[in-house]
Formats: structure tokens, sequence, C-alpha cells
């Protein structure tokens, strides 16, 4: 009952999408399949959420590290979710005014922090200590000097000349990539559907 | 302006403050930012779950049903609400991930865990196969020779880079000989790549500090016109 149900569903679930790309028959099983799928992944946000509660409510009541932050966490957790289930989430509602004025601004200003931190990283990945090092610093200024209307005016053909690096060199390393993360994931999907990978269930 | 605009604009300028306020180092104002993004950010997501799938999906579905209607017409009752009963599978499976805070029945959170990952494993093997698999190995089946010096030269860099670039991902035997240098030219493409994603990455996240510059400069200050 504990690794052999779940493995069963796993199954079931997974053969009946594979079977519904051969089969249109299946089409209407796999329509219900994947909704009660997109219910429980709703379900497991709220388990996600439920569970920074239950962690961040044991560090404030002991009084541990930095727990007047976690008070900061919970205090908007609730009221984002007092806001969103009962006072709606439409445009005008003041969900979308937290959105808009709070979410969105510092989430723009972390990604854009990133930029700091990629030009110390920069500095330490471009020292060219090989040829390999130097392919990749080279071409990260290329594109760097090419997307900006400095390149242009160097020269003419600069900003042609980096499209030409996005559509040759670089999509044929892609390709590999995605060719190569493909038969990862394919491969590693036929494990999890006939229970050679088990790790999602947990220890024991 | 609005008064409610005018305090999300200094709402927003504050905490665009202070989250670079930890380029400075790690500060109680960056902490207080950091706090309220991830606990605001998680509210959002379980609201938007709430209106966007659980109530249309499940909720008012199975609200709609009349049991009056199945035990006064059982069999036509049943058929007319199978769409809705059907749905009390889901909720089940979906009220099981709570058994996670129990002890004694942990374990049957793995029945809902199961049939979330069973269905991604078998979308995502036909996905990847029909999507990337097939259509990248399809895109690169490309004519060595087009009539036409420089398409036909990037057409050969294609097949030599995804070929290489393949034989330096492949572990199975040692890279030494041919073998060997096919992976050694493999790795200049995929520096080359790496180089484009990383000037490609630096490029959108400058120009997002020039969007938040601009909205400190302008929006905020009115210094930008």
């Amino acid at each position: 009952m504990r690794r052999e149900v779940p493995v069963i569903i796993c199954f079931l679930a997974g053969a009946l999408f594979i079977g519904n790309y051969f089969s249109p028959k299946l089409q209407p099983v796999a329509q219900v399949v994947n909704q009660w799928a997109i219910i429980c992944i709703a379900f497991a946000y709220v388990l996600g959420v439920a569970n920074i509660f239950r962690i961040n409510y044991q560090v404030i009541t002991r009084k541990g590290k930095d727990w007047i932050y976690k008070v900061v966490l919970i205090v908007g957790l609730i009221l984002m979710i007092y806001l969103g289930i009962f006072r709606g989430v439409k445009e005008g509602t003041a969900f979308n005014w937290v959105f808009m004025n709070a979410i969105y601004p510092m989430q723009a200003t972390m990604f854009a922090l990133l930029a700091f931190y990629i030009a110390s990283a920069a500095f330490r990945a471009f020292r060219i200590r090989s040829w390999e090092a130097a392919l990749l610093g080279i071409t990260a200024v290329l594109v760097m000097i090419g997307r900006v209307p400095l390149g242009e005016a160097v020269w003419k053909e600069f900003p042609p000349f980096t499209e030409w690096i996005m559509n040759v060199p670089q999509l044929a390393a892609k390709r590999a990539i995605m060719i190569g993360a493909a038969l990862g994931a394919i491969s590693t999907g036929l494990k999890v559907l006939i229970g050679l990978e088990k790790t999602y269930m947990g220890g024991e | 302006m609005p008064s409610s605009e005018l305090i999300g604009t200094w709402v927003a300028a504050g905490l665009t403050l202070f989250c670079f306020s930890f380029l400075y180092k790690d500060n109680p104002f960056y902490k207080f930012a950091e706090h309220l993004y991830v606990g605001i950010s998680a509210g959002y997501w379980v609201s938007m779950e709430y209106h966007n799938v659980f109530r249309p999906n499940l909720w008012d579905p199975l609200m709609r049903l009349d049991l009056n209607i199945l035990f006064s017409f059982p069999r036509a009752g049943f058929a007319f609400m199978w769409q809705s009963l059907i749905l009390i599978i889901p909720f089940a499976f979906g009220i099981l991930f709570f058994t996670r805070f129990t002890k004694n029945f942990a374990w049957l959170s793995r029945w809902s865990m199961a049939l979330i990952i069973g269905i991604f494993a078998g979308i995502a093997i036909i996905g990847y196969s029909t999507g990337d698999l097939i259509l990248q190995i399809r895109a690169n089946l490309l004519p060595l020779w087009t009539g036409n010096w420089l398409s036909s030269l990037n057409n050969i860099l294609l097949t030599i880079g995804v070929l290489t670039s393949l034989i330096y991902f492949f572990f199975s035997k040692e890279h030494k000989g041919a073998l060997g240098a096919g992976a050694k030219v493999g790795i200049w493409f995929l520096m080359i790549s790496f180089g484009a994603s990383f000037g490609y990455t630096v490029m959108s996240r400058m120009s997002l500090l020039i969007g938040r510059i601009y909205f400190i400069f302008g929006e905020w200050l009115g210094l930008i016109k």
C-alpha cells in the first residue's frame, strides 16, 4: 500500500497520457485526468503555503533568529490571501494595488540587482586563462555591444553580426543541449513511470 | 495624481530602495523587503490559484450538485451530475496532500504526488519527443550546399556544431582520438553558446536596472521628464 499503490497510480496516469497521443479515443479521459492534476497542483500550492506558515510560526514562537521579519512575512501572506480571496483580484482592487506597487517593483529590483552580481561574476569569468575562456568572454562582449546603439556606431554590421552569432554557432550548441535534455527527460520519465525512479516518494 | 496612485508610487519607490540597499550590505531594510516579498508573493499565487483553478474547476461544479435531483431521478440525475461527482476524486487526492502533517498517515500524500508526477511524466515523454527531440533533429537536417556560399557555410557550421556538441555530451566512451577532437570542437561551440547566453542575460538585467532607475528618477522624483 505504501509503495506499490503510488507506483501503480503513477504508471496508470503516465500511460494514459502516452496512450492518448497514439489513440484519440482516450482524449476525453485524458482531459478529465489532466483537470485532476491541475486541481491537485492547486492543493499543492496550499500545502506549500501551510508549510511556510508552520515553519515561520515556529521561529516566531521560539523567538528565533530574525523572528521579527518572519512576522512581516506571515502578515504579508495572510493579508494577501485575505485580499485575494475575499476582496477579489480584478483591476482596481486592493489585491491588484499590492501587486502593482509591491510585488512588481520588488521582483524587478531583485532581478535588476543581478546585473551588479553578473558584472562581478563576469570580472572573474572573463579573465582569459584558456582558448575556451577567451571564446566565452569575447562572444559575451560582442553580443552585449551588438545589442546597444554603441555597437552600430562602432561598426554598422555589428547588429547583424550579433544576430549571426545567435542564429548559427549559438543555435548549434543550443540544439545539441536541447536534444540531450530531451533524451534525459524522456529516459527519466520512463524510469518514473515503470517505478525505477521513486525519489518523489521521499525517504523510508 | 489620485491619492492611491501617489501612495503606490511612494510604496514602490521605498521598496525598490530597500531592495537596492543590499548592494551596500545585508541590512534590516533589505531583510524587511525580502520577507515581505516572499509573504505577499506566496499569498498572490494562492489567491490566483483559488480564483483561476480551485473555484471554476472544483468548488463551483461541486456546489452545483443538487442531491434532490439525484434522489428523484436516480439514472438521469446521476448522468447529469457525473461531471461534477467525478471531481470528488481530485478533491480527495488534494486533501491527501495534507496527511503530510500527520505522523501515521503521511505516506498517503504520496498518492497525490504520484498522480501529479505520473501525469507530467507522461506529458513530458510525449512533449519532449515531439516538441524538442524530433523537431530539433529535423530542423538540423540541412543541405550542406545550397548554391549560396554564405548559407552553405552556415548550414555546415550548424551541422558540425550540433554533432560535435553532442559528442561532448557522450560520456560512454573516453574522449580520445577522433572522439576527443570532436568533443574539443564541441566545447568551442558550447563556450560560444554560453557566452552569447551570458551576454543576452546581462543585457536583459541591465534593461530591468534601467527601468528601476527610470522609475526612481522619473516617476517618483520627477527629475526625468
